[in-house]
């Protein structure tokens, strides 16, 4: 079954930086890398819940199935 | 003698009789996670605080109020639940528990005035066990599991939305097993089976597959112990919270395999199995190989053709050792023979499968040939992945995702495994809003891959499947909702104008009422006196 074209894509620039982060050392790329890590974790900073231990601590259930 | 077409028609119509023998009818119910934050202070309009309260407001309360908001909606319609045929009591084994004996939360069959809702894609919304849940409507392929498993975030996502605007508090829903305080619930699989598969052998031979998947099919959680009492990571939500090995109740003393026996069909021909070992899945991916793989491994059980024996010594402290194995490799001990992995034991499965797949490919239909051959493709690469390297399949599966982006954050932060910050991040992964959901936002960053759009998703939410009575069920809540006064799995229960009585249509057959048989007839009936005229009722 066919993934849709743009996740195919995106899964293959994923597959591609995966083996490249394997190669030999490549100072630039891996910054790059660490950068794009950096960016994305700014980006999910930016919609995290504030004062995570109170959030945390607050969020009780009751039992389930 | 018989003419060709008479032989025509007979060939034509054994090879639909396989096909409909090979035909695996299926459906995934979730129960949500549910909090509401306390309004803000009010010299800021809008805004919440940054907790949740305990106040008047019980969660039975608060999730009938998000199921409501959704059903005041032009998707769904309020319907009354019809509970003839439920029978929660009734054991898979062949005894019923009296009433009076059974946990009243194992009563689900009395309707509290709690809001029920059916949609239009023919799923069922409404309150469980103070949760909102929702039942997708029955599919028979894995592909349309994920589409209608995704489509029930879509409709989460909206009730939270306006559950909070008529509320005026921010209504939080999350898509995930567990508070990490001791409390759980439960996103249980439906797998139709036949009422002639001994269910010893279901037993013996599917309990393995269900502690060994969860290197596949785990969602990830931030501590380890149903109370989270020690700092960690560990791959299942749900794996610490499974106490025995068969046994009927859902809620407490929670068992491997559930022996409930609610077929919701022809209970002659066919048993349900309910299984309540697995996670709420956010990956497309991992919800795809969770019923892909189940479903095909009930295939091989129940034809008799799994061969080896399987047979775990303690599965239930098995499923914590694969739980809080990050590195996939512990043995764990059977009966008889040598101990095997998680790995070593799924691929047995797989095997399994692909033997019993080339003896009855010719049965299947070609689309669903066409499934078999990638989901054994897929589970494959996945088992590779997992000897070689977890972290390549940090793009499909949940727990590696969730995993690697804890990592992250531990890298950059210095945070240990008791920080509130990574718990944090582990509930906000399963937050149904798109806005907060963590998940989404890798997904937006093309760092988790899909198998469905997001078009597709939102014709899910709105449209049933085509091949199952799913689609009589959507379709007439569509065009004739307000005629209908209940529904059920296999009944749905018309109020018809003129008629003196209420007309209650059974549904027994999951096969029958699909779009091929009545779409047509759907289609040209304006009102529900013509569609009972069509019936010929």
């Amino acid at each position: 079954m066919a993934e849709s074209e743009q996740s195919q894509r995106k899964a293959r620039r994923a597959d591609d930086r995966e083996v490249e982060d394997l190669a030999p050392a490549d100072t630039a790329h891996k910054a790059e890398l660490d950068s794009e890590v950096d960016s994305l974790l700014d980006e999910i900073d930016d919609v995290l819940e504030v004062n995570a231990e109170e959030f945390v601590r607050s969020f009780v259930q009751k039992g389930g199935q | 003698m018989a003419s060709t077409a008479d032989r025509d028609d007979s060939a034509a119509a054994s090879s639909e009789i396989a096909a409909r023998l090979n035909t695996r009818v299926m459906g995934i119910e979730t129960e949500y996670g549910i909090s509401a934050l306390s309004p803000g202070p009010s010299a800021i309009p809008g805004a919440f605080s940054s907790a949740f309260v305990e106040d008047d407001l019980h969660p039975m309360q608060l999730s009938n109020h998000v199921v409501k908001a959704y059903g005041a909606s032009a998707a769904g319609q309020p319907a009354g639940w019809d509970y003839e045929t439920e029978t929660p009591l009734r054991d898979i084994r062949g005894y019923e528990i009296s009433r009076a004996a059974a946990h009243p939360d194992q009563l689900t069959d009395t309707d509290l005035g709690m809001a029920n809702v059916i949609l239009t894609n023919g799923a069922r919304l409404y309150v469980d066990h103070a949760h909102p849940e929702y039942s997708s409507p029955e599919v028979t392929c894995a592909l349309d599991a994920v589409r209608y498993d995704k489509a029930g975030e879509a409709v989460m996502a909206i009730a939270a939305q306006r559950a909070t605007q008529s509320l005026g508090r921010s209504v939080r829903l999350y898509k995930n097993n567990t508070d990490g305080k001791g409390a759980s619930y439960g996103t249980h699989e439906n797998y139709l089976l036949q009422r002639s598969t001994p269910f010893d052998r279901i037993v013996t031979q599917f309990t393995a597959f269900l502690v060994s998947r969860q290197v596949i099919t785990g969602a990830g959680r931030v501590g380890v112990g149903q109370s989270s009492q020690t700092p960690g990571f560990q791959i299942s939500q749900r794996a610490d919270f499974f106490e025995a090995e068969v046994g009927l109740e859902t809620t407490l003393n929670r068992p491997i395999i559930n022996t409930r026996d609610e077929p919701h069909a022809d209970a002659s021909r066919h048993r349900r199995l309910h299984v309540i070992t697995g996670d709420a899945n956010l990956s497309e991916i991992s919800t795809y190989l969770k019923v892909g793989t189940a479903a095909w491994v009930l295939r091989v059980i129940e034809a008799g053709e799994l061969g080896t024996d399987v047979r775990l010594d303690g599965p239930v402290a098995a499923m914590r050792t694969v739980s809080h194995d990050l590195l996939v490799r512990e043995p764990l001990y059977l009966l008889e023979g040598p101990s095997m992995t998680a790995l070593d034991l799924q691929e047995v499965y797989l095997e399994a499968c692909r033997n019993h797949y080339e003896r009855i490919a010719g049965d299947l239909t070609e689309t669903a040939r066409i499934e078999a051959k990638d989901i054994f493709s897929r589970w494959q690469d996945c088992l590779d992945a997992l000897r070689a390297d977890i972290f390549s399949l940090a793009d499909q599966l949940d727990w590696v995702a969730k995993l690697k982006l804890l990592e992250s954050y531990r890298q950059r932060d210095g945070l240990s495994w008791s920080a509130p910050k990574l718990a944090l991040i582990d509930l906000q992964y399963a937050d149904v809003d798109p806005r907060r959901s963590l998940y989404r936002a890798l997904l937006t960053n093309g760092k988790m891959r899909r198998l469905v759009t997001d078009e597709e998703i939102e014709r899910a939410r709105n449209s049933p499947p085509d091949d199952t009575r799913a689609y009589f069920r959507g379709r007439v809540m569509e065009k004739f909702g307000s005629s209908v006064v209940a529904a059920s799995w296999d009944s749905v229960i018309f109020d018809v104008p003129d008629r003196p009585a209420l007309q209650r249509l059974p549904l027994l057959d999951p096969l029958r009422g699909t779009r091929e048989q009545v779409g047509q007839m759907l289609d040209e009936c304006n009102s529900v006196t013509e569609l009972f005229a069509a019936l010929g009722r």
